[in-house]
């Protein structure tokens, strides 16, 4: 059933003729409220997770639930289509079960407002915003079990609800559900925070229209979706071929010892479309690394990914969406059927910009990225202080950028847009912790004319006992490099204890008891590299050796002989002249190749190999 | 007989301004800026201004200045070589930043890193460490702080910065560095994070430590220089720089602290609207300071200029006082085009700068411009005041034409849509400091100057429904004015991160009075006799774990008076008017800082002579303007012949040497005791 609009007037928008600069000054406006609701949440939330790393996606879409300005796309359509109910003037919806929106968002951490705009009784946008909350109840602090087999594990699941119902405030259902959280307050300030942004932009649309009118304003935002439209229609055309192109990655393991999971995409241009197809995805997992993706969500990607490469200029709404045509498998990783577990949802979602990438830069390799993904590595400790505090950390690291072809991949930085790091200084502050280090990896940066960036290790010494849980990938498969580029080096966790004695952590691990005094090394992926490293300038290399970017031996990847600190010329020389002999032709990707990572596993990571998953039949359960 | 002199050094043009204290008399001039040494360009200004005014430079007590030198030195990486200190582990502190890549999902494909201002090969780590409490975990090692700072000597470092974990609140290890470093690196300047910000995150105190020692050497010198120039010249009186903040400190204070004048330049025009608000009887005014490729905006209610803890210098964010200017790239030189793929006006924010410059200019330009733009419609005359510029209205049409041609519409509407597209982003900047504030433009004056401002002030007040527009008198040379018309000022500032149930009254102004003693201190040193030193507290509140602290203004009586309840009431006013809501969460202390101001300058602004309300005997000639869609007839005025009460009905021009006024068709423009010209709708 589709949801009921209430609309105390109906009449329908006029189309009229717009001139370019109103609709100039109408998107420059639209594009300011987005920035404003950015603002509005940052300042009022209160979860690290949210304003200290800016975990959360804004979006204004048209009457009809299009987006005009946002980040992920729109959800509003395969919303609105799910919602048996009314959408009336003064009602606000709360959401954040995946499987009730199509897997708009895709994880019930994601608590997401959606505020029907209404001027003179008549809806004429839509404002919304989600955020990741830091608890939401379920069988681990922070809501995330990396080994739940069920999204019922996860914690409290919101069917698409009213908060506000024509005006009226459900207090009730708010206490209800934070109830459900290890951290009421943290959620109470991040959802008003929500409803502020969503709140702010609501008053500038309205502004908006009552400056322009309500047709133009109308008008106006049909006519950017259809620049939009045009413009990717172009590139579509000059940058996708008729001919198949495939490519596929994998997601390591599921944390409960089997894997990798295959994500494979094929993609071709079809009378004037694209066709973007997961056939030949593995089925989906028994446990929660499922991404239930949702095809406007792709989409999305997938224009913001040929903007990036090929015209980072255009300007970005759903207008392009009638271009392109997703096809996901059902029951498959990306298409679980419920009630599968869905928390460790972000190594595939992350694995998507990496296929993204791989997909866009096989005719054309001068604009291929190499591969730095590894998910967003989240590490949670919890526990109760010395004097009975409880203490609750969720913090999400970063790792090295790939190499591109504009240059080397940053080291250490963040591949989502708008995440920055915690201060360590709060964390001591604030919670039982001291960071010893806080540095880039040498050496991890996949080798090429372009490297890529290091990964970072970050070593928490905690200072209670205490649970720590670690969500992380690319510890088996390594991030590719391109066109002649390496790999990156793996992500790695090691756990050392006050005597000495080290263990090797898992990736993915769910409720590990820790002792004051303990050190967690947390370290992230390296980017792959781009582009031959034999051609990569040596004095650059001497340069990052005083740096401590990268180590004598690591120079050697790039054929460079640094003696005392400076280039061996001649030793160079001829180290290149062998490795090149050595080598054969460049390939465009360089992988690793699964049998052989698997053989090497035990020996390089200290982990034993994941164990190729079989697959069982999961049956649909009944809503 | 005292008299003040304010200098605003710009790109291409230093402005100077001399008050006559005694009488209230002023002089104005303008003069080519020479960048390669710019006391020359001041040196002469000084000299022609003092001739014009008939005095000498002996007779200047007080040389109060503007300086882009240490923007610049940042902008343009022309920064001294600094080493850094930093505590084991946290090497790369600079390098891995706050991880943060601008520019939305799939950004990072397309962003260029800055390399960090201190490089990575002059960055070392020294043992030792502090906890969150400031209590000392690991000891530091004098062997090991020695050989890493021979190392530094011998790399050639020109300035030294100590940043180790947690020294805001314990700064015992920064300080055995400095004691070491003056044995082994003597001479060479060195900054100490917890003297220079004793406030909460590694990379923002690292950072401001840093780009302080970065750009000491530069304007040290730039200090220097000027100082002997001017002291050659017979000039004996005090020097001082303009801050960020909009005060002044000593030329031996920006010395030593030369990260508070990161934003000196602009904040001189904030200074000087407030001045030109005082006397036009305007208690609240957003400034609009249009120039060649950018234009700042701020607000000053109630006759006091909004502040922020951080100031924004290219891609750099540092941590220290500023007045909230928000820059966008619109300027009169902003280029407009039309992208082949989305067939849409844009205008800037690349800009045609001061070289080629607009077309209408001749000096080579070739793209239209803003300014062409305005040309074009008729609203920059041919010729200007003077008759020594002619301005290009052929070529001006001929660059427009091609945006005309791109979107199928005529030259005209394509010049008004240009001129409506810039206008709107100095709209979305004022926005961002008013409405996304929690304030409502509609109480507020909005003030234009620079070269453009008052060219573009009545059309935005429009849009902000700020009235009225406000053209201050001698827009060009407001920065000048506000150099010369603002006071002294100093702050401190230290972390608290306390709960309010942790903590008292008592404690709390223990603190502050020990802050405030310090900073009075600092004035008195400068000459300043404590009787006309007033201080003034700030305490940033915000609810325990929220990201964002409210600045509470506060003076001591105040605080005796309502206790810390008062800034309670006061914290959560605050908090409904920024965000709507309130929360029943704790509230916690985050920092305390404390003002230490010197005397106002009561001046009195001269006056004109009266008129009779017909601005005729200003009129020059008879002009056409495009206005509402067609060519209209307009008036084109002399400001210098303006008399006060004078009401110039739009269309109208009011020109002078270096800026023009545009007042347009449905407003009216009444010139004030002082000369201000005050625009308003006609009703």
């Amino acid at each position: 059933m589709p949801a009921t609009i209430v609309q105390a007037n109906s009449t329908p928008f006029k189309t009229v003729p717009i001139d370019p600069v109103t609709l100039e000054v109408i998107e420059n406006a639209l594009r300011n409220a987005r920035i404003e609701m950015d603002a509005t949440l940052v300042r009022t939330a209160m979860s690290p997770g949210i304003r200290e790393q800016g975990d959360a996606f804004p979006l204004i879409a048209d009457h009809k639930g299009r987006m005009i300005v946002g980040q992920f796309g729109s959800y509003i359509g395969p919303f609105l289509e799910g919602f048996d109910g009314t959408v009336e003037e003064g009602d606000m919806i709360f959401l954040s079960d995946p499987y009730s929106v199509g897997g708009a968002i895709s994880h019930s951490n994601d608590w997401l407002v959606l505020l029907p705009v209404f001027k003179d009784g008549r809806l004429i946008a839509y404002t919304s915003m989600f955020g990741h909350q830091s608890d939401i109840g379920g069988m681990v602090p922070g809501s995330m079990p990396i080994d739940a087999t069920s999204i019922f594990q996860e914690g409290v699941r919101i069917p698409p609800v009213k908060i506000w119902k024509q005006g009226v405030y459900n207090e009730d259902l708010v206490k209800l559900v934070m109830h459900q959280s290890r951290t009421p307050a943290w959620c109470k300030a991040d959802l008003n925070a929500l409803i502020a942004s969503c709140r702010v932009a609501a008053n500038r649309v309205v502004e908006m229209a009552a400056r322009f009118g309500d047709d133009v304003f109308a008008s106006a935002t049909d006519l950017l979706l259809e620049r939009n439209y045009r413009a990717m229609k172009q590139l579509i055309e000059t940058s996708i071929g008729e001919d198949k192109v495939s490519f596929e990655d994998y997601i390591c393991d599921d944390g409960v010892g089997y894997g990798p999971y295959k994500i494979k995409c094929t993609m071709w241009r079809e009378d004037g479309r694209v066709i973007l197809d997961f056939d030949g995805t593995d089925p989906q997992s028994a446990a929660s690394i499922n991404f239930f993706l949702n095809e406007n969500m792709m989409k999305m990607f997938f224009g913001i990914y040929m903007i990036m490469v090929f015209d980072p200029q255009i300007l970005f709404n759903d207008g392009y969406y009638p271009l392109i045509e997703v096809r996901i498998p059902k029951g498959s990783l990306l298409k679980p059927n419920f009630p599968a577990a869905l928390s460790g949802r972000t190594h595939a979602l992350g694995r998507l910009f990496d296929i993204l990438g791989g997909l866009l830069g096989q005719k054309t390799p001068e604009f291929l990225n190499a591969a730095g993904f590894s998910s967003s590595p989240h590490l949670f400790y919890a526990g109760t202080d010395k004097n009975g505090k409880w203490f609750q950390l969720f913090q999400i690291g970063f790792g090295g950028i790939p190499g591109r072809p504009m240059g080397d991949g940053p080291d250490g930085h963040s591949l989502w847009p708008g995440f920055t790091n915690v201060p360590n200084e709060f964390l001591e502050r604030y919670f039982p912790l001291r960071i010893e280090r806080y540095e880039t990896v040498a050496d991890s940066g996949g080798a090429g004319l372009h490297r890529g960036g290091n990964g970072i290790n970050m070593v928490y010494r905690f200072l209670e006992p205490g649970v720590i849980a670690i969500h992380d990938d690319r510890w088996f498969v390594p991030p590719w490099g391109v066109n002649g580029g390496e790999p990156g080096v793996r992500a790695r966790k090691l756990l050392v204890k006050e005597d000495g004695t080290e263990i090797v952590l898992g990736n993915k691990l769910e409720n590990y008891a820790v002792e004051a005094g303990d050190q967690l090394h947390f370290v992230t992926w390296g980017g792959g590299g781009w582009g031959d490293p034999l051609e990569r300038d040596p004095a650059l290399l001497a340069k990052e050796l005083t740096q401590g970017l990268v180590t004598v031996e690591g120079a050697r990847r790039y054929g460079v002989v640094l003696v005392d600190g400076a280039v061996d010329a001649a030793a160079t020389e001829k180290l290149r002249a062998e490795m090149r002999a050595a080598r054969g032709p460049i390939q465009t990707f360089a992988f690793g190749d699964i049998e052989t990572l698997r053989a090497n596993c035990e020996a390089e990571t200290g982990l034993p190999a994941p164990t190729q998953p079989v697959w069982q039949k999961f049956a649909e359960a009944a809503e | 007989m005292a008299y003040r002199l304010g200098v605003d050094v710009g790109g291409t043009f230093t402005d100077l301004l001399l008050f006559d204290l005694g009488s209230g008399g002023f002089w104005r001039h303008k003069t080519p800026s020479t960048p390669h040494d710019s006391s020359e360009g001041i040196l002469n200004g000084v000299n022609a201004i003092c001739a014009h005014a008939g005095v000498t430079p002996a007779q200047i007590d007080f040389f109060l200045h503007g300086t882009t030198v240490a923007t610049n030195a940042v902008l343009e990486g022309k920064g001294a070589r600094v080493g850094l200190i930093v505590t084991e582990g946290y090497r790369q502190v600079m390098q891995i930043a706050r991880s943060f890549v601008p520019g939305g999902l799939a950004g990072w494909i397309v962003w260029p890193k800055p390399t960090p201002l201190a490089a990575l090969e002059d960055t070392f780590e020294i043992p030792g460490r502090m906890d969150a409490q400031g209590n000392e975990v690991r000891a530091t090692d004098d062997a090991a702080i020695r050989a890493v700072l021979e190392k530094l000597k011998a790399q050639g470092v020109e300035a030294l910065t100590v940043s180790l974990m947690n020294a805001y609140l314990n700064g015992a290890h920064e300080k055995r560095v400095a004691e070491l470093a003056a044995e082994v690196m003597p001479g060479v300047p060195l900054s100490l994070s917890h003297v220079v910000l004793p406030e909460m995150q590694e990379y923002e105190r690292t950072l401001t430590t840093v780009a302080n020692a970065s750009v000491r050497p530069i304007v040290g010198n730039y200090v220097r220089n000027l100082r002997e120039k001017l002291r050659g010249a017979g000039m004996a009186g005090s020097l001082s720089l303009l801050r960020s903040d909009g005060g002044l400190m000593s030329s031996e204070k920006s010395e030593e602290h030369p990260v508070s004048l990161l934003m000196s330049g602009p904040a001189g025009g904030v200074t000087g609207a407030l001045w030109v608000a005082k006397a036009a009887g305007l208690k609240n005014i957003l400034t609009l300071d249009v120039g060649g490729t950018s234009t700042d905006v701020a607000l000053i209610e109630n006759l006091e200029p909004r502040r922020v803890r951080t100031t924004e210098v290219g891609h750099l964010s540092v941590r220290a006082s500023s007045l909230d200017v928000k820059t966008v790239g619109a300027g009169g030189g902003s280029i407009a085009y039309v992208p082949e793929l989305t067939k849409a006006l844009r205008v800037g924010p690349q800009s045609a700068g001061a070289v080629p410059g607009p077309v209408a200019y001749g000096k080579g330009g070739t793209l239209p411009t803003v300014t062409d733009a305005n040309v074009v419609l008729g609203y920059l005359p041919e010729a200007l005041l003077g008759g020594t510029f002619k301005l290009d209205r052929d070529g001006a049409k001929a660059a427009v034409q091609t945006i005309a041609d791109a979107l199928g519409i005529g030259l005209m509407e394509a010049a008004r849509g240009i001129i409506d597209i810039v206008n709107e982003n100095m709209f979305g900047a004022l926005r961002m400091i008013s409405v996304q504030q929690g304030y409502d433009p509609r109480h507020f004056a909005l003030m234009g100057f620079g070269g453009a401002g008052p060219l573009h002030v009545n059309a935005v007040a429009r849009l902000m429904g700020s009235w009225p527009a406000v053209s201050p008198v001698s827009p060009g040379v407001l920065c000048a004015l506000g150099d010369a018309t603002t006071r002294m000022r100093t702050e401190t500032a230290r972390s608290f991160s306390r709960r309010f149930d942790e903590t008292g009254e008592a404690e709390v102004l223990a603190i502050l009075e020990e802050m405030a003693a310090q900073t009075r201190a600092e004035l008195a040193a400068e000459g300043i006799s404590d009787a006309d030193i007033t201080s003034q507290f700030e305490l940033d509140v915000r609810y325990e774990g929220q990201a964002f602290e409210v600045p509470l203004s506060i003076d001591a009586e105040l605080l005796k008076r309502d206790g810390l309840a008062g800034v309670l009431a006061r914290f959560d006013e605050e908090h409904a008017r920024l965000f709507t809501f309130n929360m029943d969460s704790a509230h916690e202390l985050v920092n305390l800082r404390a003002v230490a101001l010197g005397p106002l300058l009561e001046l009195e602004a001269p006056k004109l002579p009266v008129g009779n309300g017909d601005p005729i005997e200003a009129k020059l000639r008879d002009h056409r303007l495009w206005s509402n869609g067609a060519m209209q007839p307009a008036v084109i005025y002399d400001r210098a012949k303006l008399k006060a009460g004078d009401v110039i009905p739009g269309p109208a021009i009011v020109i002078e040497m270096d800026s023009t006024t545009l007042i347009e068709a449905d407003c009216a423009g009444t010139v004030d005791a002082h000369g201000n010209i005050l625009i308003n709708p006609k009703s």
